[in-house]
């Protein structure tokens, strides 16, 4: 297993688009916040309750990219054909698949805890008076369960991209359950739309980076723990296919 | 996981390195391979013949665990592809040599395959030199023309120093000097004791690299001979023969089929001899008489034209 880990990881960082999807995630994360920080204090707004709120407005944008980030990792392969190279070499489908998600989620979750960790300070910076500390109530939390929150929507898009092998279709198929249902379950008429939404991908999954539990929301890791079923759930169905399927 | 021993027409000892039992794959309502049972030998280049679509890419991708057969099993070197812990020590294949991935350097390629078998980095530098891409090692594969993705796909294939290699259509796309190379390196390998399973639809490129051949059409198996027996076994093998009194000759030719042809003869079904004392019989003067071995590709051509009207003759 040890020598399938090494060579995902030589896989993940010798292609281009790994790069520039990080990029791309880092750019997200710290130009929003940077430019959030600079129009609070230049408009003087006042101290908001929420502590970071200026600090993480790019998460919904970056798990959107993570995600991206997450399909890429194995539709590209089936793009380019390079899964069968893959699979002569390590033939055990199972154990080609545990070493992607290994390599990929311990790559997301310290550009991910990293990015955001930057994100913050540099917020703060420019922040000053209307900002906060690493010690203030729940922040530390917030800033973890946020790079968790990333961490996850990428293995969120390696599940689908390993189901459904076609990138586009992968792409759409995140937005569609990471955003456009989460919204639309929320706006189901009567006692059905908070019921079911709380319970929902991303709804629940969010829950994890706030710095204060939300009124009638799932708690941080309970939401959490929802939303990685989701993820294991359509990691289960993806592995059974891959077993079956044809390469 | 002995393998059998089998007597070699090489006179070496050479090993069942690759066997199909009754591989069948179903693609909806197509039959791609159908029934098909063979056994490949260490120390020879086995030629997998067979017409576009008959099957031999599909069988090629079974016998590597990519594609699950519809029936029937196959083992390399005793148990299936998937079993073995490091297949690419044991198994060099070269399927596509475009299906890699562009963005990465051919270096790089190969670092991250030779990394999940356990195969020293260093040995990576040895398989670019050998197949002379050692220049481009830096660049990006996705530039790569048709041959250097060839050439590529063949170093891969060598990386783990296996003892069985399998190469579908491996000289698509090579110039003649690149055609020869793979030529050469082929018969080296089995000439070093291993066994080389190589597919093509070009009888002629056969001819001239394989000791055995596997012919297919429409999935079902048609021959599976040495390349001498299949030409030999060929109907098309005929005896030449001209006379000034050919039309006197003809009625003595009743045990064969007869072709006339503007100034000779061509007669299947008898011998030469046999020809030859006919006439010599009733004192007909011959000015010309002699088989004519038919090309390979002729024999070829006339099994896989109706391919299915021809039952699996095995030697
Ligand atoms: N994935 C697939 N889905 C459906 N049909 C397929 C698939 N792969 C192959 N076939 C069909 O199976 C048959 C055999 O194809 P295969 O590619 O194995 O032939 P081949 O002998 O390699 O031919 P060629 O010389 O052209 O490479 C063809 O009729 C082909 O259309
Ligand atoms: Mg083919």
């Amino acid at each position: 297993m040890t020598e399938v880990l090494r060579s995902e990881w030589t896989k993940i960082y010798t292609v281009r688009s790994t790069m520039w999807m990080l990029v791309a995630t880092v750019v997200t994360m710290l130009g929003l916040a940077v430019m959030a920080s600079v129009t609070a204090v230049l408009n003087d707004l006042p101290k908001s309750p929420d502590p970071i709120k200026f600090t993480l407005g790019g998460t919904q944008l970056a798990v959107l990219l993570m995600a991206t980030l997450g399909v890429l990792v194995i539709s590209g392969e089936y793009r380019t054909g390079m899964i069968r190279t893959t699979l002569l070499a390590v033939p055990r489908r199972i154990r080609m698949l545990s070493g992607k998600v290994l390599v990929f989620a311990v790559a997301a979750l310290v550009t991910s805890l990293i990015t955001i960790l930057v994100t913050f300070f540099a917020s703060q910076a420019v922040l000053g008076d209307l900002g906060t500390t690493l010690g203030a109530p729940g922040v530390l939390g917030a800033l973890v369960g946020s790079a968790l929150y990333l961490t996850a929507s990428g293995l969120f898009g390696l599940a689908l991209g390993a189901l459904i092998r076609h990138t586009p279709g992968a792409i759409i198929a995140a937005i569609c359950l990471m955003v456009v249902l989460p919204g639309l379950v929320q706006s189901l008429p009567g006692e059905w739309g908070p019921a079911v939404s709380r319970y929902f991908t991303t709804t629940a999954g969010q829950q994890i980076t706030f710095t204060r539990p939300v009124e009638g929301a799932l708690g941080p890791w309970e939401g959490f723990g929802v939303y990685c079923v989701w993820i294991a759930v359509i990691m289960i169905i993806a592995t059974i296919f891959l077993r079956r399927r044809d390469a | 996981m002995p393998p059998d021993e089998v007597s070699s027409a090489l006179g070496g000892d050479a090993w069942i390195m690759i066997t199909a039992k009754n591989l069948t794959k179903r693609y909806g309502s197509t039959v791609a391979v159908d029934g098909l049972s063979f056994t490949v030998e260490s120390g020879q280049v086995t030629g997998f013949l067979g017409p576009n679509g008959a099957g031999k890419s599909t069988t090629m991708r079974m016998l590597l665990g990519l594609d699950h057969p519809s029936h029937g099993s196959v083992t390399i070197d005793g148990k299936p592809y998937t079993q073995h812990e490091h297949p690419l020590r044991k198994v060099g294949a070269l399927l596509d040599a475009k299906a890699v991935h562009g963005g990465r350097t051919a270096r790089n390629h190969l670092l991250c395959l030779a990394q999940s078998n356990g195969i020293p980095a260093s040995r990576v530098g040895e398989v670019l030199e050998l197949v002379g891409l050692s220049e481009v090692a830096r660049r990006r594969i996705g530039g790569f023309s048709l041959g250097m993705s060839q050439r590529l796909g063949i170093a891969a294939a060598m990386l783990g120093d296996p003892e069985i290699l399998m190469f579908d259509e491996p000289v698509n796309g090579l110039d003649p000097e690149g055609i020869l190379w793979i030529r050469t390196l082929m018969r080296d390998l089995a000439a070093e004791g291993r066994t080389v399973f190589v597919s093509s639809h070009l009888m002629s490129e056969m001819a001239q690299t394989a000791d055995h051949l596997i012919v297919v059409g429409r999935g079902k198996l048609i021959a599976d001979t040495s390349v001498q027996e299949f030409i030999g076994r060929s109907s098309q093998r005929y005896v030449r023969v001209s006379s000034p009194k050919l039309p006197d000759l003809v009625p003595l030719l009743a045990g064969g089929e007869v072709a006339m042809h503007d100034d000779h003869l061509r007669v299947l079904g008898m011998t030469a001899a046999e020809v030859g004392e006919a006439a010599a019989a009733r004192g007909l003067p011959l000015h010309e008489l002699r088989t004519v071995e038919p090309t390979l590709e002729a024999a070829y051509m006339e099994l896989t034209q109706e391919s299915t009207e021809f039952a699996a003759v095995t030697s």
